[in-house]
């Protein structure tokens, strides 16, 4: 039998449970993609319940439907040209005021609205009292009381949506703005309704509100209209601002005249998470408890990852030796095993730390937490032209930077974003420490320690100085201001947390996978060829370029081997540290290595610190260009990144060692 | 009677209750803080200051909404 097809939105604030609901709805039959045009991430799902197939799409979680974020403008484009059936509102119990004010905008959408209440629990202990039969009657839509994890909720859910579909009613509940208002908005009404032509998927009263509060979004839409003189004549002859407040006003009177007849809410009460609170975002423990807590987190993810990552690495030789030594004809048993697994095998090293990384960050963002972090921290990033938020991720860059830009997506501004992307490369990621042990190990003894930590500092410094270079020139103006909810902390749920993990990681491994592999190849044609010479010898291409960057690397203090390493190292930076092993021909022995440095005339250890200065900023791995091509959505940005990295690194290393020299080292 | 005497947001000290009478924020920001329920006619608590100073916790319509002073200090209230 041919099942029928429902289409279901799903909507609401952020941390009201949307994507528990979600998890539950679909299951593992998910599709993690993203909507076109825009780095905001797309969730969709199916589930097959009684004759019906039934499509769930999560939209992103938004307090509003007003344009302030792409997430906002991506929700309602969906919800008014695709049309679901079925829009669920999924509603925080214990927060009901501020989650109506979505509710008044879908209605104002013309979507049918289900309401799913969530976390009764909370309301209920709290001492707050909702009559759902009330509210139901009150907004006239069907309302659900649910725990999103439990199977008798989900079919209860199903029933209702199926039922609201098949009886198509229509709920005429409009909010009145007063007679000024309604006198503009019939106004702009009529104009619009001249144009034959027009997008007809708009209500026009939606339109006409829209306007009103200046939404850029919406003027944009009908920029072409023939209307769209008289209708900004209209607008223009308005005091926008004002409107915009009384607009506001009035959705929240309308909440306001009903609310009162539907919940009765406890007294303020201290409740379990205000007490977390007084601890955790305490005047003196805040930043003690906020520097143990991210100390702990990297802790967990190096102890976690370092047997997967050996295991990885193991493997991955283990796979290239043999595919090298069984594949037939002998260049392809090369490409394969030296280049393509050899080369891609560095890189998946990093997924397990990717992966607990982003973990943890699910779990912090569960529990509340990752929204005081931003709290905690948003003075001493405005101080360097930037926003609470950009913390976290640039944090998470001293794990990998791969996931540090991902995470910036949290970043709801633009340009915050941008600057957040651009600098977090200089941030020293695990895989350059390796390159650091050799070099400071090897030349400097027992300051090694010393040179080390002035590695990431300099990293560091870097990025502050790299912000507000960019802040006064390019990406221009202040830090986006900062309205955060600080959500109740919560248990996070494992589920979630897992899927958050699975999600993002694939995402490294299949968007950032197809950069890896080209960068591999190409560094592995260059590495033989032309063919039958020592694979990245002075003889091969890599050699031969090497020798012709030469020049331009002298003053830094680096010769052609160095060069070689560090074209090599664009693949992942640790194998900086195996080319060098095979341009000195010491195997994988680091000891060895060691010394026929030290007997090397043409690496001091002065260039051994320009150099590793120059390793640690001059231009992200082949893995970090791919995810920063996929968020900022521009090539330009990305060879900008590129070509600041090497500018930025080319200039400290010329600093580092014509300064030396000159001091006499 | 209530010593009722217009001041801005950000001279609320941890504890004290205000009614928020004018919002004179600009840009998206103002749009924004509507969203998030701070309107005129809204009660609204400091329950405390970020522990570098700032920004600042705020309770409004029973749930925390955290803003900087500079936004605050466009923000008209009459203390409670």
């Amino acid at each position: 039998m041919e099942k029928r097809e429902i289409k279901i939105a799903l909507t609401g604030n952020p941390n009201v449970g949307k994507t528990t609901l979600f998890n539950a709805l679909t299951g593992s039959r998910q599709h993690v993609g993203n909507w076109p045009g825009v780095t905001v991430e797309k969730k969709s799902g199916r589930v097959s319940y009684k004759e019906y197939d039934i499509e769930v799409i999560d939209l992103p979680g938004t307090y509003s439907l007003t344009a302030y974020s792409m997430d906002e403008i991506v929700a309602r484009d969906f919800i008014i040209e695709e049309k679901p059936d079925v829009v669920i509102q999924v509603v925080d119990a214990s927060n009901l005021e501020r989650n109506l004010y979505l509710t008044t905008q879908l209605m104002e959408l013309g979507s049918e609205i289900l309401i799913v209440l969530n976390m009764c629990d909370i309301a209920e202990e709290r001492g707050d009292r909702i009559y759902i039969e009330k509210m139901q009657e009150l907004l006239a839509t069907p309302i659900i009381k649910t725990v999103a994890t439990q199977k008798k909720g989900i079919c209860d859910l199903l029933d209702k949506v199926i039922a609201q579909k098949e009886v198509e009613q229509h709920h005429g509940h409009e909010i009145g703005y007063g007679s000024e208002i309604e006198d503009k908005i019939l106004e702009i009404e009529k104009a619009l309704s001249e144009d034959e032509n027009r997008d007809k998927r708009y209500p026009l009263r939606w339109v006409s509100i829209r306007l009103l509060e200046g939404d850029s979004n919406v003027k944009r839409k009908i920029s072409d209209s023939p209307v769209y003189g008289r209708v900004m004549e209209i607008i223009d002859s308005i005091d926008q601002e004002e409107y915009e407040a009384e607009i506001a006003d009035k959705r929240y009177l309308a909440i306001n005249t009903i609310f009162p007849q539907m919940c009765t809410r406890a007294n303020d009460t201290l409740t379990k998470s205000d007490m977390i609170d007084r601890v955790l975002t305490n005047k003196y423990l805040g930043i003690p408890i906020f520097l143990a807590l991210m100390w702990g987190a990297f802790e967990l993810t190096f102890a976690f990852a370092t047997p997967f990552m050996n295991m990885i690495d193991i493997a991955s030789t283990w796979f290239a030796d043999y595919v090298s030594s069984s594949l037939q004809p002998e260049w392809l048993a090369s490409l394969v095993g030296q280049g393509i697994i050899g080369g891609v095998g560095a890189v998946l090293v990093f997924v397990p730390n990717i992966f607990i990384l982003f973990f943890l960050l699910s779990l912090l963002e569960g529990s509340g937490y990752l929204a005081r972090a931003a709290f905690i921290m948003d003075k001493l990033m405005y101080k360097i032209g930037m926003h609470g938020k950009s913390f976290i991720p640039m944090l998470m860059g001293f794990g990998c930077n791969v996931p540090a830009i991902m995470a910036a997506r949290s970043i709801e501004d633009e340009k915050d974003r941008l600057i957040t992307i651009l600098i977090v490369p200089f941030v020293s990621c695990g895989a350059r420490l390796p390159i650091y042990v050799l070099f400071a190990g090897t030349f400097f003894g027992r300051q090694a320690g010393t040179v080390i930590f002035a590695m990431y500092v300099l990293g560091i410094v870097i990025a502050i100085i790299s912000a507000k270079l960019l802040r006064g020139t390019i990406v221009k103006g202040k830090p986006a201001p900062f309205i955060m909810e600080l959500p109740p902390y919560r248990f996070p749920t494992l589920k979630t947390s897992i899927i958050h993990m699975w999600d993002n990681g694939f995402m490294y491994i299949k968007k950032a996978g197809s950069i890896i592999l080209v960068g591999v190849v190409v560094i592995w044609v260059m590495a033989s060829f032309p063919w039958g010479v020592e694979y990245g010898s002075e003889e091969s291409y890599v050699g031969s370029l090497g020798h012709a960057v030469e020049p331009l690397l002298k003053p830094l203090g680096f010769d052609w081997k160095i060069s070689v390493a560090l074209i090599f190292g664009l693949v992942a930076k640790e194998i900086v540290v195996a080319s060098m092993g095979v341009l000195y021909g010491s195997g994988d022995s680091s000891e060895a290595l060691s010394e026929r440095l030290l007997a090397d005339p043409g690496i001091t250890a002065l260039s051994s610190l320009s150099l590793m200065a120059f390793s640690l900023l001059y231009m992200p791995c082949v893995a970090t260009v791919g995810v920063i091509k996929k968020e900022t959505g521009s090539w330009k940005w990305t060879m900008f990144a590129i070509v600041y990295g090497v500018a930025v690194a080319w200039i400290t290393a010329f600093v580092i060692y014509q300064g030396g020299t000159l001091l006499g080292y | 009677m209530l010593d009722i005497q217009e001041t801005t947001l950000d001279t609320l000290k941890p504890g004290e209750k205000a009614r928020i009478t004018k919002v004179r924020v600009k840009g998206a920001a103002r749009r924004k803080l509507f969203d998030m329920g701070m309107v005129a006619g809204a009660d609204i608590e400091l329950v405390r200051n970020a522990p570098l100073g700032d920004p600042m916790d705020y309770r409004i319509k029973g749930y925390h909404l955290s803003i900087r002073k500079e936004e605050a200090s466009q923000i008209f209230i009459n203390r409670l």
